[in-house]
Protein backbone atom coordinates (compact mmCIF):
# COMPACT_ATOMS: atom_id res chain seq x y z
CA UNK A 1 0.00 0.00 0.00
CA UNK A 2 1.80 3.60 -0.97
CA UNK A 3 1.60 6.21 1.83
CA UNK A 4 -1.36 7.31 0.26
CA UNK A 5 -3.84 4.96 -0.40
CA UNK A 6 -2.91 4.52 3.69
CA UNK A 7 -3.77 7.94 4.24
CA UNK A 8 -7.32 7.29 2.31
CA UNK A 9 -7.60 4.04 4.47
CA UNK A 10 -7.24 6.63 7.60
CA UNK A 11 -9.59 9.03 6.39
CA UNK A 12 -12.21 6.77 5.78
CA UNK A 13 -12.23 6.18 10.24
CA UNK A 14 -12.64 9.65 10.48
CA UNK A 15 -16.79 10.28 10.69
CA UNK A 16 -19.17 13.13 9.64
CA UNK A 17 -19.63 14.92 12.88
CA UNK A 18 -23.23 15.63 12.35
CA UNK A 19 -24.04 11.87 10.41
CA UNK A 20 -21.17 10.09 11.97
CA UNK A 21 -22.50 6.92 10.29
CA UNK A 22 -20.63 7.96 7.55
CA UNK A 23 -17.36 9.15 7.15
CA UNK A 24 -16.02 11.90 5.16
CA UNK A 25 -14.91 9.71 2.30
CA UNK A 26 -18.39 8.45 2.10
CA UNK A 27 -19.94 11.73 2.09
CA UNK A 28 -17.07 12.99 -0.47
CA UNK A 29 -15.52 15.73 0.86
CA UNK A 30 -12.06 14.18 0.78
CA UNK A 31 -10.97 15.55 -2.74
CA UNK A 32 -7.43 14.82 -3.16
CA UNK A 33 -4.23 13.46 -1.05
CA UNK A 34 -0.96 14.04 -1.98
CA UNK A 35 2.28 12.88 -0.11
CA UNK A 36 6.00 14.90 -1.19
CA UNK A 37 9.03 14.41 1.43
CA UNK A 38 6.86 13.96 4.58
CA UNK A 39 4.60 16.24 4.30
CA UNK A 40 0.86 15.25 3.48
CA UNK A 41 -1.65 17.63 1.89
CA UNK A 42 -5.24 16.83 2.04
CA UNK A 43 -7.72 18.76 -0.24
CA UNK A 44 -11.51 18.95 0.81
CA UNK A 45 -14.81 20.79 -0.08
CA UNK A 46 -17.30 21.67 2.06
CA UNK A 47 -21.33 20.51 1.24
CA UNK A 48 -22.70 23.60 1.89
CA UNK A 49 -20.47 26.94 2.32
CA UNK A 50 -21.96 27.64 5.44
CA UNK A 51 -21.29 24.53 7.00
CA UNK A 52 -20.62 24.17 11.07
CA UNK A 53 -19.02 20.53 10.51
CA UNK A 54 -16.14 22.35 8.10
CA UNK A 55 -13.83 23.29 10.66
CA UNK A 56 -14.69 20.24 12.84
CA UNK A 57 -13.45 18.22 9.45
CA UNK A 58 -9.89 19.99 9.44
CA UNK A 59 -9.48 19.57 13.08
CA UNK A 60 -10.47 15.54 12.76
CA UNK A 61 -8.22 14.88 9.73
CA UNK A 62 -5.42 16.91 11.24
CA UNK A 63 -5.58 14.76 14.55
CA UNK A 64 -6.62 11.04 12.91
CA UNK A 65 -3.29 12.16 10.60
CA UNK A 66 -1.26 13.07 13.79
CA UNK A 67 -2.23 10.05 15.75
CA UNK A 68 -0.58 7.60 12.54
CA UNK A 69 2.92 9.74 12.78
CA UNK A 70 2.05 11.77 9.96
CA UNK A 71 3.42 15.35 11.82
CA UNK A 72 3.51 17.89 8.72
CA UNK A 73 -0.22 17.82 7.79
CA UNK A 74 -1.62 20.52 5.45
CA UNK A 75 -5.74 20.33 4.97
CA UNK A 76 -6.64 23.09 2.18
CA UNK A 77 -9.84 24.16 1.08
CA UNK A 78 -11.22 23.52 -2.69
CA UNK A 79 -14.43 25.07 -3.82
CA UNK A 80 -14.06 24.41 -7.66
CA UNK A 81 -15.69 22.02 -8.69
CA UNK A 82 -18.61 22.64 -6.06
CA UNK A 83 -19.87 19.51 -4.05
CA UNK A 84 -22.42 17.34 -5.16
CA UNK A 85 -24.34 14.99 -4.02
CA UNK A 86 -23.20 12.83 -6.42
CA UNK A 87 -20.28 11.98 -4.61
CA UNK A 88 -21.86 10.06 -2.30
CA UNK A 89 -20.49 6.92 -2.15
CA UNK A 90 -23.01 4.02 -2.78
CA UNK A 91 -21.93 2.90 1.06
CA UNK A 92 -22.77 6.33 2.84
CA UNK A 93 -26.37 5.91 0.38
CA UNK A 94 -27.10 2.54 2.49
CA UNK A 95 -25.61 3.68 5.81
CA UNK A 96 -27.78 6.47 5.99
CA UNK A 97 -31.14 4.55 5.23
CA UNK A 98 -30.07 2.70 7.94
CA UNK A 99 -29.76 5.39 9.97
CA UNK A 100 -33.04 6.91 8.89
CA UNK A 101 -31.88 9.57 6.73
CA UNK A 102 -33.83 8.88 2.84
CA UNK A 103 -30.84 9.00 0.77
CA UNK A 104 -30.43 11.80 -2.36
CA UNK A 105 -33.24 10.95 -5.11
CA UNK A 106 -32.71 12.38 -8.71
CA UNK A 107 -35.06 15.60 -9.01
CA UNK A 108 -36.32 15.26 -12.33
CA UNK A 109 -38.17 18.33 -12.71
CA UNK A 110 -35.24 20.78 -12.94
CA UNK A 111 -37.32 23.75 -12.71
CA UNK A 112 -36.06 26.42 -10.02
CA UNK A 113 -39.80 27.46 -9.64
CA UNK A 114 -42.77 25.58 -9.11
CA UNK A 115 -40.72 22.26 -9.43
CA UNK A 116 -42.24 19.17 -9.06
CA UNK A 117 -42.03 17.40 -5.50
CA UNK A 118 -40.06 14.50 -5.66
CA UNK A 119 -41.02 11.29 -4.36
CA UNK A 120 -38.73 10.03 -1.29
CA UNK A 121 -39.16 7.01 -0.05
CA UNK A 122 -39.86 6.48 3.82
CA UNK A 123 -36.52 5.48 4.99
CA UNK A 124 -38.17 3.28 7.91
CA UNK A 125 -41.18 1.41 6.39
CA UNK A 126 -40.32 2.16 2.46
CA UNK A 127 -43.95 3.45 1.57
CA UNK A 128 -43.80 6.53 -1.33
CA UNK A 129 -46.43 8.21 0.20
CA UNK A 130 -44.76 10.65 1.72
CA UNK A 131 -45.09 15.08 2.10
CA UNK A 132 -42.93 17.88 2.27
CA UNK A 133 -42.75 19.50 5.76
CA UNK A 134 -40.05 21.92 5.32
CA UNK A 135 -37.24 22.36 2.72
CA UNK A 136 -34.89 23.04 5.22
CA UNK A 137 -34.05 20.20 8.14
CA UNK A 138 -31.67 19.84 11.13
CA UNK A 139 -29.06 20.91 9.12
CA UNK A 140 -28.06 22.97 5.83
CA UNK A 141 -27.67 19.53 3.72
CA UNK A 142 -31.14 18.36 4.70
CA UNK A 143 -34.91 18.40 4.18
CA UNK A 144 -37.79 17.38 6.59
CA UNK A 145 -40.17 14.94 5.34
CA UNK A 146 -43.56 13.13 6.80
CA UNK A 147 -44.35 9.30 5.93
CA UNK A 148 -48.32 9.36 5.42
CA UNK A 149 -48.35 5.98 6.08
CA UNK A 150 -46.14 4.88 8.90
CA UNK A 151 -46.81 8.92 10.18
CA UNK A 152 -42.69 8.98 11.14
CA UNK A 153 -41.09 12.34 10.35
CA UNK A 154 -38.08 11.82 9.00
CA UNK A 155 -35.00 13.32 7.37
CA UNK A 156 -34.18 13.71 3.82
CA UNK A 157 -30.75 14.73 2.64
CA UNK A 158 -31.03 16.68 -0.18
CA UNK A 159 -30.15 16.19 -3.53
CA UNK A 160 -27.67 19.26 -4.43
CA UNK A 161 -25.98 19.25 -8.18
CA UNK B 1 -2.50 47.80 -7.99
CA UNK B 2 -5.69 49.69 -9.09
CA UNK B 3 -7.37 46.93 -10.81
CA UNK B 4 -6.60 44.79 -7.48
CA UNK B 5 -8.23 47.79 -5.26
CA UNK B 6 -11.40 47.42 -7.71
CA UNK B 7 -11.75 43.96 -7.29
CA UNK B 8 -11.49 43.81 -3.65
CA UNK B 9 -14.60 46.20 -3.63
CA UNK B 10 -16.30 44.35 -5.96
CA UNK B 11 -16.04 41.27 -3.21
CA UNK B 12 -16.86 43.78 -0.71
CA UNK B 13 -20.62 44.46 -2.35
CA UNK B 14 -21.17 40.85 -2.90
CA UNK B 15 -19.98 39.78 0.28
CA UNK B 16 -21.35 42.71 2.62
CA UNK B 17 -24.37 41.85 0.59
CA UNK B 18 -24.51 38.34 2.11
CA UNK B 19 -23.38 38.78 5.43
CA UNK B 20 -25.32 41.89 6.47
CA UNK B 21 -28.62 39.98 5.46
CA UNK B 22 -27.44 36.76 6.78
CA UNK B 23 -27.45 38.82 10.33
CA UNK B 24 -30.54 40.23 9.65
CA UNK B 25 -31.95 36.47 8.95
CA UNK B 26 -29.88 35.05 12.34
CA UNK B 27 -32.54 37.59 14.01
CA UNK B 28 -35.42 35.44 13.46
CA UNK B 29 -33.77 32.72 15.28
CA UNK B 30 -35.75 31.27 18.52
CA UNK B 31 -38.49 34.03 16.66
CA UNK B 32 -40.04 32.26 14.08
CA UNK B 33 -43.38 31.91 13.25
CA UNK B 34 -42.97 28.25 13.32
CA UNK B 35 -40.35 25.91 14.43
CA UNK B 36 -40.03 24.72 10.36
CA UNK B 37 -39.74 28.74 8.93
CA UNK B 38 -37.61 29.57 12.05
CA UNK B 39 -35.04 26.56 11.24
CA UNK B 40 -35.86 27.36 7.37
CA UNK B 41 -34.60 31.38 7.91
CA UNK B 42 -31.55 30.39 10.01
CA UNK B 43 -30.68 27.51 7.16
CA UNK B 44 -30.62 30.20 4.78
CA UNK B 45 -28.61 33.15 7.00
CA UNK B 46 -26.00 30.09 7.37
CA UNK B 47 -25.86 29.66 3.67
CA UNK B 48 -25.03 33.33 3.09
CA UNK B 49 -22.56 33.75 6.10
CA UNK B 50 -20.74 30.60 4.55
CA UNK B 51 -20.84 32.86 1.22
CA UNK B 52 -19.42 35.71 2.75
CA UNK B 53 -16.76 33.98 3.98
CA UNK B 54 -15.54 32.79 0.85
CA UNK B 55 -15.30 36.32 -0.31
CA UNK B 56 -13.65 38.00 2.72
CA UNK B 57 -10.40 35.39 2.39
CA UNK B 58 -10.47 35.42 -0.93
CA UNK B 59 -9.87 39.47 0.13
CA UNK B 60 -7.51 38.72 2.81
CA UNK B 61 -5.74 36.97 0.00
CA UNK B 62 -5.62 39.23 -1.75
CA UNK B 63 -4.41 42.17 0.14
CA UNK B 64 -1.50 39.71 1.91
CA UNK B 65 -1.28 42.57 4.66
CA UNK B 66 -1.97 40.07 7.48
CA UNK B 67 -5.76 40.84 7.43
CA UNK B 68 -8.18 37.90 7.92
CA UNK B 69 -11.90 36.77 6.91
CA UNK B 70 -12.45 37.71 10.54
CA UNK B 71 -10.98 41.24 10.24
CA UNK B 72 -12.95 42.22 7.39
CA UNK B 73 -16.12 41.24 8.69
CA UNK B 74 -15.49 43.01 12.19
CA UNK B 75 -13.01 45.74 11.76
CA UNK B 76 -14.90 47.81 9.45
CA UNK B 77 -17.75 50.75 10.29
CA UNK B 78 -20.51 51.20 8.15
CA UNK B 79 -19.10 53.94 5.59
CA UNK B 80 -16.69 51.11 4.44
CA UNK B 81 -19.73 48.65 4.37
CA UNK B 82 -21.00 48.05 0.42
CA UNK B 83 -24.09 45.83 1.35
CA UNK B 84 -27.17 46.90 -0.71
CA UNK B 85 -29.66 48.62 1.53
CA UNK B 86 -32.09 45.73 1.07
CA UNK B 87 -30.20 43.72 3.09
CA UNK B 88 -30.09 45.92 5.88
CA UNK B 89 -33.80 46.54 5.78
CA UNK B 90 -35.42 45.46 9.35
CA UNK B 91 -36.65 41.87 9.28
CA UNK B 92 -40.40 43.65 9.85
CA UNK B 93 -42.97 41.09 9.94
CA UNK B 94 -42.92 37.74 8.40
CA UNK B 95 -44.39 39.22 5.23
CA UNK B 96 -41.92 41.39 5.29
CA UNK B 97 -38.85 39.00 5.48
CA UNK B 98 -40.21 37.31 2.87
CA UNK B 99 -40.68 39.71 0.36
CA UNK B 100 -37.16 41.04 1.08
CA UNK B 101 -36.14 37.30 0.63
CA UNK B 102 -37.77 36.67 -2.75
CA UNK B 103 -36.45 40.66 -4.19
CA UNK B 104 -32.68 39.14 -3.21
CA UNK B 105 -32.86 35.84 -4.07
CA UNK B 106 -34.44 36.24 -7.36
CA UNK B 107 -31.28 38.89 -8.03
CA UNK B 108 -28.83 36.09 -6.49
CA UNK B 109 -29.74 33.86 -8.78
CA UNK B 110 -29.86 35.65 -11.66
CA UNK B 111 -26.49 37.23 -10.99
CA UNK B 112 -24.68 33.88 -10.08
CA UNK B 113 -25.56 32.18 -12.79
CA UNK B 114 -23.89 35.11 -14.56
CA UNK B 115 -21.01 35.08 -12.17
CA UNK B 116 -20.44 31.48 -13.18
CA UNK B 117 -18.42 32.50 -16.12
CA UNK B 118 -16.52 35.54 -14.52
CA UNK B 119 -12.53 35.08 -15.83
CA UNK B 120 -11.67 35.45 -11.91
CA UNK B 121 -11.73 31.96 -11.05
CA UNK B 122 -11.76 32.59 -7.73
CA UNK B 123 -15.29 34.47 -8.23
CA UNK B 124 -16.20 31.93 -10.50
CA UNK B 125 -16.13 29.05 -8.36
CA UNK B 126 -17.75 30.83 -5.68
CA UNK B 127 -20.82 31.88 -7.80
CA UNK B 128 -20.81 27.51 -9.13
CA UNK B 129 -21.11 27.04 -5.30
CA UNK B 130 -23.15 30.08 -4.30
CA UNK B 131 -25.95 28.89 -6.99
CA UNK B 132 -26.94 26.23 -5.96
CA UNK B 133 -27.98 27.55 -2.42
CA UNK B 134 -29.56 30.56 -3.94
CA UNK B 135 -32.30 28.28 -5.75
CA UNK B 136 -33.39 26.81 -2.49
CA UNK B 137 -33.83 30.06 -1.25
CA UNK B 138 -35.43 31.29 -3.92
CA UNK B 139 -37.74 28.26 -4.06
CA UNK B 140 -38.40 29.22 -0.29
CA UNK B 141 -39.65 32.43 -0.97
CA UNK B 142 -41.52 32.22 -3.97
CA UNK B 143 -43.59 29.63 -2.36
CA UNK B 144 -44.55 31.85 0.44
CA UNK B 145 -45.38 34.60 -1.30
CA UNK B 146 -47.76 32.85 -3.32
CA UNK B 147 -49.39 31.52 -0.06
CA UNK B 148 -49.41 35.10 1.90
CA UNK B 149 -50.33 36.48 -1.57
CA UNK B 150 -52.90 33.93 -2.60
CA UNK B 151 -53.70 33.83 1.10
CA UNK B 152 -56.35 35.04 3.38
CA UNK B 153 -57.94 38.82 2.87
CA UNK B 154 -55.47 39.66 6.03
CA UNK B 155 -52.17 37.47 4.52
CA UNK B 156 -52.80 39.65 1.11
CA UNK B 157 -52.97 42.93 2.00
CA UNK B 158 -49.95 42.51 4.28
CA UNK B 159 -47.47 41.03 1.85
CA UNK B 160 -49.26 43.94 -0.85
CA UNK B 161 -47.98 46.35 1.54
CA UNK B 162 -44.86 45.25 2.16
CA UNK B 163 -43.90 45.06 -1.47
CA UNK B 164 -45.40 48.37 -1.43
CA UNK B 165 -42.68 49.60 0.87
CA UNK B 166 -39.96 47.72 0.29
CA UNK B 167 -40.01 47.96 -4.30
CA UNK B 168 -38.54 51.54 -3.54
CA UNK B 169 -35.47 49.33 -2.45
CA UNK B 170 -35.02 47.37 -5.61
CA UNK B 171 -33.10 49.63 -8.09
CA UNK B 172 -30.15 49.79 -5.56
CA UNK B 173 -29.49 46.53 -6.42
CA UNK B 174 -28.70 46.72 -9.99
CA UNK B 175 -26.46 49.93 -9.12
CA UNK B 176 -22.65 50.41 -10.27
CA UNK B 177 -19.73 52.45 -10.22
CA UNK B 178 -16.80 52.86 -12.60
CA UNK B 179 -14.78 49.98 -11.39
CA UNK B 180 -17.45 47.92 -11.78
CA UNK B 181 -17.82 48.63 -15.16
CA UNK B 182 -13.82 48.32 -16.13
CA UNK B 183 -14.23 44.95 -14.35
CA UNK B 184 -17.05 44.48 -16.92
CA UNK B 185 -14.90 45.12 -19.56
CA UNK B 186 -12.93 42.63 -18.59
CA UNK B 187 -15.10 39.82 -17.99
CA UNK B 188 -14.69 39.70 -14.49
CA UNK B 189 -17.72 41.65 -12.83
CA UNK B 190 -20.96 41.61 -14.07
CA UNK B 191 -23.39 43.90 -16.52
CA UNK B 192 -26.46 43.93 -13.80
CA UNK B 193 -27.97 45.62 -16.45
CA UNK B 194 -28.26 43.04 -18.72
CA UNK B 195 -29.78 40.66 -15.17
CA UNK B 196 -32.27 43.33 -14.83
CA UNK B 197 -35.10 41.80 -17.04
CA UNK B 198 -34.38 38.33 -16.03
CA UNK B 199 -35.11 39.85 -12.46
CA UNK B 200 -37.83 41.12 -13.48
CA UNK B 201 -39.05 38.26 -15.61
CA UNK B 202 -38.86 36.02 -12.00
CA UNK B 203 -40.22 38.87 -9.92
CA UNK B 204 -43.62 38.75 -12.50
CA UNK B 205 -44.38 35.12 -12.57
CA UNK B 206 -44.19 34.95 -9.01
CA UNK B 207 -45.75 37.63 -7.90
CA UNK B 208 -48.80 36.99 -10.91
CA UNK B 209 -48.96 33.82 -9.24
CA UNK B 210 -49.30 35.18 -6.06
CA UNK B 211 -52.27 37.58 -7.31
CA UNK B 212 -50.30 40.64 -6.03
CA UNK B 213 -49.38 43.85 -8.19
CA UNK B 214 -45.97 45.90 -8.37
CA UNK B 215 -46.41 49.75 -6.97
CA UNK B 216 -46.10 52.27 -9.46
CA UNK B 217 -44.04 55.71 -8.94
CA UNK B 218 -42.31 54.49 -6.17
CA UNK B 219 -39.02 56.96 -5.08
CA UNK B 220 -35.95 54.61 -5.67
CA UNK B 221 -33.41 54.87 -2.42
CA UNK B 222 -29.88 54.15 -3.66
CA UNK B 223 -26.36 54.79 -2.68
CA UNK B 224 -25.14 52.20 -1.18
CA UNK B 225 -22.79 51.13 -3.94
CA UNK B 226 -21.29 53.83 -2.61
CA UNK B 227 -20.96 53.32 1.11
CA UNK B 228 -23.90 55.19 1.71
CA UNK B 229 -26.49 53.74 3.74
CA UNK B 230 -30.33 53.93 5.95
CA UNK B 231 -29.38 54.06 9.86
CA UNK B 232 -29.83 50.52 10.28
CA UNK B 233 -26.94 49.27 9.14
CA UNK B 234 -25.06 50.85 12.17
CA UNK B 235 -27.24 49.20 14.58
CA UNK B 236 -26.86 46.40 13.43
CA UNK B 237 -23.31 46.45 13.20
CA UNK B 238 -22.97 47.72 16.56
CA UNK B 239 -24.60 44.28 17.52
CA UNK B 240 -22.83 42.09 15.05
CA UNK B 241 -19.34 43.51 15.67
CA UNK B 242 -19.71 44.11 19.70
CA UNK B 243 -17.63 41.26 20.96
CA UNK B 244 -14.50 42.20 18.50
CA UNK B 245 -14.89 45.84 19.39
CA UNK B 246 -14.94 45.21 23.31
CA UNK B 247 -12.45 42.26 23.40
CA UNK B 248 -9.95 43.29 20.30
CA UNK B 249 -8.42 39.91 18.77
CA UNK B 250 -10.39 37.55 21.50
CA UNK B 251 -10.03 34.04 20.22
CA UNK B 252 -12.28 31.03 21.14
ZN1 LIG C 1 -43.03 5.17 6.72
Amino acid sequence: MTTEENIWKLLEEVPDPEIPVISIVDLGVVRSVTVSNDEVVVEITSTYSGCPATDVFIADIKSKLRENKFEKVEVKMKFSPAWTTDWLTENARVKLREYGIAPPEDEPDKSVLFAKQVVVPCPRCSSKNTKLISQFGSTACKSLYQCNDCHEPFDYFKCLK
Amino acid sequence: MENKDALINYCLRVGDSSLVLGQRLAEWCSNGPILEEDIALTNISLDLFGQSRMLYSYIAELKGNGETEDSVAFGRNERAFYNTLLSERPNGHFGDTIVRGLLVDAFNFHFYTKLKESKDSTLAAFAEKSLKEVTYHLRHSSEWIIRLGDGTEESKNKVQKSLNELWGYSDDLFEMNDDDLNLVSEGVAIDLSSIKPLWQETINTVLSRAKLTLPENVFMHKGSRNAVHSEYLGHLLCEMQYLQKAYPDAKW
